[in-house]
């Protein structure tokens, strides 16, 4: 079971928290004329790395904000955690 | 029976304090202090089980978590519980036994016919033979082989013991009370952090117990025994035996499994059986010891032979003696403190030692004491049954391959060293990686992973002097980092007796013509010549041999098979051990009851329990209840005899003819505030939100990104920057975080709040023709009238002094309400509506008459939008904005989502219209087309409709629109149906929807 870091609550168990996918995707602006792949990269691609990967947990059992985690994908080290607006 | 084995005065058992047991139906006596193992041997009983796959006989191998043989059925307080290992198992009075695997008894085993047939039943037998034909299978092949095979039985009742879980926080977790793992907890410990020390076994001190060594002036045993005093004296330090940490998960958690009262009779009143402990170490001292590894030659399961290291445990801690003719077989030194052990109770021991003649410390005391020692000899077969009485042992070519002539020598037991092996599972479990070490001819850790650090032996340290001096030094240096210390202890002064270098010998070679299984796995029956065989046909990552042999596969995980199984393979192939690698240590170390994981959260605890605030009425009223979620609903409310049909069939009558009342309690309910609400909505759902004025509701439906219906429900606007979101009761929390997501991290920039307001408010719907006239009575100073409160209107007001808020939103069609209060008053309002509602005859309904309003006129529900269902597929299309983006609407783009042969909602009734369709039921063309018939889509939801009196279902068909008015066929092939069907609009009850305008 992880150990994270909520940026506002401190270091939790894993079962306080859901995963919320890969924090490195952008949802395209509202109104915008996009391509079929812009919108597909947005919606499905994924890379899906094994090693240093950003993403986003979700405190859903505590705090319930979203914020984002650096961690390796294969050895499960979490090298930082970040409010949502900061950057790595 | 007299304890005939058992010596006079030896051992740490208490033989004022006999205990009376039962083996296989046989009544014995032992100790205090013994475990079942023990206590058998002192009675002469070596034959406790039969194998696994040759029901060879089987006995003890060894002296504790290692043995791979004594497993048995425990009756223990009128339960039975399998998988129980007689080294591990403690005495108490009136324990009861049973050996597993033997049928009809241990001494006299049918299956052990599969001895004799064994040439049949090489590694892979079963994946060769029981292949085809396939159906044979289910019906023949493996009922067979699971009544032949399994290591006891499991009960069928339900589990009336407890099990707790625990959760620890600690600077130091310190795993095995040997000298390593004692040093460094006290060490830490004085230095001031928070230690935990788990030792498996009932006793602390691990090798301390049974080896001649002096610690500072006193005995290991008695320094042992001062330094666990001292520590569960310690306030900063928790000192647990009976606890096995078998799992080394992430970030330095550790699962331990602390065994509470199952050396006791029975479990005490309000005493957990075991308990789990999740303990997260900020460092973890590894010194779970070395397990002795066995030396293979022929017939080397045979009950009387076990490690050499038992038979001392035997000696010394129970004061038992495995037999009285033994012959001892090493490699190395650590054998010889058996055969001194022996010497000094009398018994006169053989040893026969494959290394050239040589001498150390206790071979010289050995040699002293006139103990018979053969040098350059070995056992080449064992003979006996259920019993070892002879070896065949032989002088053996420098190089290992030769054998001399083949002498007989008789015996009662043959114990066995082969050097020893570090325990480095949890190590491996960290993550850390490991190195063979050509020293010790075994796998140590090396570079570590997370904050772990292995001492002693588990670290391939074998002498005394170095395990404490590095153990010291280890708790030293670590809570020195987190403590800031620095209290350091002086290492007491070992007298030891110095080892010789051990043999790189491990398995004895055939004589020529001769065929003797020699066994590498003794709980999985894993011979030398399968691992051989494995390898011819070609199977070569050890993963791989590992899994087609089963070699390391049982439930002690290889513990004694490991290393020689990997020894041999390398031999095979021509590669060191290195090359071939070990396979993944995977938790847990020991086999863990499923209900110490479960812990207490079993039967109605296994989830929380959601319950309205008019339950109790409802229990009062005989509601039927179902699941919803967590929460528990009514589902139809039951009056003398009627079936489920009967009742919703009532009720939902009832709501068409007059009016009825629901517990719509359970509905998701989202506060949303903020200045930018609306636009949020806006953006959140598919219509249109910014014009919504304060007093009125509005359907919305929310998507998700790519598309798919994610969830429906009214919201209503309840002042200016204030709106009350409703939702499906499954969706509830889901919604919640979706609303979190986009307005935390994509649209931080809108000022709103949403916050969940399901368990404040009660609610009651209220539906039927005659619901208006039930709500004046229920709100006579409010204005009830179409004009007053028209469709999807909203008023705050005062039920009866209560603030309520009214709804005119409408689920099943007819004019209908929501009444809301806050949930303190949920009772009292509809206690107030059913007291009103008598002269209107109102009846409450449950979530089938709820279903059946919805289905027949057409709403969608869960059933529906099953998350593969878009916009259009659920007739929804009317609620898509083209004036404003929205989430998810770019997707509605997609090619696939607007073909013409998209599935889509449309009605279903049978042409009898008397024969009900199944939910899940395909519909097709052709009833009797060839198999694979094509689909055309599914039936999502049935009802019989209270408006027609026949039943009627809801489907999503290809094409759906344009098969309006077909005569097709319903199929379930589950319930063997085949139904002849008229495709329908889904709007089968009021089309135009003016009965909720009404």
């Amino acid at each position: 079971m992880l150990f994270i870091k909520c940026p506002y609550c401190g270091i939790r168990s894993q079962n306080e928290f859901a995963y919320g996918g890969d924090a490195t995707v952008k949802r395209p602006e509202l109104n915008k004329e996009i391509s079929d792949k812009e919108w597909d990269d947005f919606v499905y691609n994924r890379k899906s790395p094994r090693g240093k990967h950003l993403e986003f947990w979700h405190h859903i059992s505590g705090c319930r904000q979203w914020f984002k985690v650096h961690r390796d994908t294969a050895t499960h080290e979490i090298f930082k955690t970040l409010k949502p607006h900061e950057e790595l | 029976m007299t304890q005939e084995f058992r010596l006079k005065d030896e051992g740490l058992i208490d033989r004022s304090k006999k205990i009376s047991f039962k083996f296989n139906g046989k009544k014995y006596f032992g100790y205090e202090g013994d475990t079942l193992a023990s206590a058998l041997i002192a009675n002469g009983v070596h034959l406790v089980g039969r194998s696994f796959k040759y029901h060879r006989p089987r006995g003890f191998y060894g002296a504790g978590v290692d043995d791979p043989y004594a497993l048995v059925q425990l009756i223990r307080n009128n339960e039975t519980i399998p998988n129980i290992k007689a080294t591990e198992q403690e005495l108490f009075e009136g324990l009861e036994a049973k050996s597993v695997n033997c049928w009809p008894n241990v001494n006299f085993d049918i299956g052990g016919i599969n001895n004799f047939l064994r040439i049949f039943l090489p590694a892979g037998f079963y994946y060769k033979t029981f292949m085809w034909p396939k159906s044979f299978w289910y019906r023949i092949y493996e009922p067979f082989i699971r009544k032949a095979a399994g290591f006891g039985v499991v009960t069928h009742e339900h589990d009336k013991e407890k099990y707790e879980h625990k959760y620890e926080y600690c600077d130091l977790l310190v795993t095995g009370s040997g000298p390593s793992g004692l040093a460094s907890a006290y060490s830490a410990a004085k230095n001031g952090a928070k230690v935990i020390l788990a030792e498996d076994k009932p006793r602390f001190g691990g090798s301390l117990l049974t080896s001649e060594v002096t610690i500072g002036n006193q005995t290991g045993k008695e320094w042992a025994d001062k330094i666990v005093t001292e520590l569960k004296e310690m306030p900063n330090v928790v000192v647990k035996n009976r606890a096995q940490v078998f799992g080394y998960y992430d970030h330095n958690m550790l699962v331990m499994s602390e065994r509470i009262s199952e050396h006791m009779p029975k479990t005490e009143k309000f005493m957990p059986k075991q308990k789990l402990w999740y303990i997260r170490a900020k460092e973890v001292v590894i010194s779970s010891g070395s397990i002795e590894r066995p030396i293979v030659f022929g017939n080397n399961d045979t009950p009387g032979i076990l490690l050499s290291s038992a038979a001392k445990e035997y000696m010394k801690v129970y004061g038992v003696l495995v037999g009285k003719k033994p012959l001892i077989f090493t490699n190395n030194d650590s054998a010889y403190e058996t055969a001194i052990e022996f010497k000094k109770n009398g018994i006169n021991p053989i040893v026969l030692d494959s290394r050239k003649e040589l001498n150390s410390d206790l071979i010289t005391e050995a040699k002293n004491l006139g103990i018979d020692i053969k040098f350059e000899h070995v056992v080449v077969n064992a003979n006996g049954y259920r019993k070892v009485k002879s070896a065949d042992i032989a002088k053996i070519s420098e190089d290992k391959t030769n054998l001399g002539k083949i002498e007989n020598i008789a015996c009662d037991c043959i114990c066995v060293s082969g050097f020893w092996t570090p325990t480095i599972h949890l190590a491996s479990q960290s993550g850390g990686k490991t190195k063979f070490n050509e020293d010790i001819d075994a796998f140590i850790p090396s570079q570590s992973k997370q904050n772990e650090t292995t001492v002693g032996s588990a670290n391939g340290i074998f002498n005394l002097n170095d395990t404490l001096k590095n153990s010291f030094e280890a708790g030293y240096e670590l809570s020195k980092k987190i403590t800031s210390k620095e209290n350091k202890l002086s290492v007491p002064a070992v007298v030891e007796k110095k080892n010789s270098k051990h043999d790189k010998f491990w398995c004895v070679p055939l004589p020529k013509g001769k065929k003797y299984k020699r066994f590498l796995d003794f709980q999985n029956d894993v011979a030398v010549s399968d691992i051989e065989l494995a390898l011819r046909e070609g199977y070569r990552s050890i993963e791989h041999v590992k899994r087609y042999t089963t070699l390391g596969m049982a439930t002690d995980q290889g513990k004694t098979s490991n290393l020689n199984g990997l020894q041999l393979v390398s031999n095979i192939e021509n590669k060191v051990v290195p090359e071939v690698g070990h396979t993944t240590f995977r938790p847990p170390y020991t086999p863990v009851s499923i209900g110490a994981i479960v812990g207490r959260e079993v039967g109605k605890h296994s989830k929380p329990t959601r319950k309205s605030p008019m339950h109790s009425w409802h229990e009062k009223n005989n509601a039927v209840f179902v699941d919803a979620g967590l929460w528990l609903r009514p589902r139809y409310y039951k009056k003398g005899n009627e079936t489920l049909f009967d009742a919703s069939k009532r009720e939902a009558e009832n709501v068409r003819k007059n009016v009825g009342v629901c517990d719509v309690t359970t509905l998701g309910k989202i506060d949303v505030k903020g200045p930018d609400a609306a636009e949020f909505l806006n953006r959140v759902y598919t219509n249109a939100w910014l014009k919504l004025p304060v007093g009125k509701a509005r359907y919305g439906v929310m998507l998700r990104e790519d598309g798919i219906v994610m969830d429906d429900g009214t919201t209503t606007r309840v002042s200016e920057n204030h709106y009350h979101m409703t939702t499906t009761t499954a969706q509830a929390a889901n919604v919640l975080s979706h609303l979190e997501y986009y307005l935390q991290i994509v649209w931080p920039e809108l000022n709103v709040n949403v916050v969940s307001t399901t368990e404040q408010w009660a609610g009651a719907a209220i539906a039927g023709p005659k619901s208006r006239d039930l709500l004046q009575k229920l709100f006579p100073e409010t204005d009830c009238s179409n004009e007053g409160l028209p469709f999807m209107g909203f008023i705050e007001t005062k039920l009866f002094g209560v603030y309520a808020r009214i709804f005119r939103i409408s689920f099943s069609g007819e004019l209908a309400y929501e009444v809301n209060v806050e949930s303190d008053y949920g009772n009292f309002m509809w206690e107030k509506i059913i007291e009103l509602g008598e002269e209107f005859k109102i009846q409450p309904y449950g979530t089938e008459a709820l279903s059946t309003l919805r289905i027949e006129m057409g709403h969608v529900a869960g059933s529906e939008l099953d998350g593969r269902t878009t916009p259009f597929d659920s007739s929804l299309e009317g609620l898509l904005s083209k004036k404003k983006d929205f989430i998810g609407k770019r997707s509605l783009q997609k090619e696939a989502f607007i073909s013409p042969d998209r599935e889509k909602l449309v009605g279903v009734v049978p042409l009898d219209k008397k024969t009900s369709i199944p939910e899940g039921s395909y519909i097709v063309r052709d009833a009797n087309a060839k198999l694979p018939n094509p689909k055309l889509g599914h039936v999502s939801a049935s009802c019989w409709s209270v408006e027609y009196n026949n039943p009627f279902s809801l489907a999503i068909i290809k094409d759906g629109k344009n098969m309006i008015g077909q005569k097709l066929f319903a199929l379930s092939p589950l319930k063997s149906k085949s139904i002849p069907v008229e495709i329908v609009s889904s709007h089968y009850v009021d089309p135009k929807g003016e009965r909720v305008r009404s």
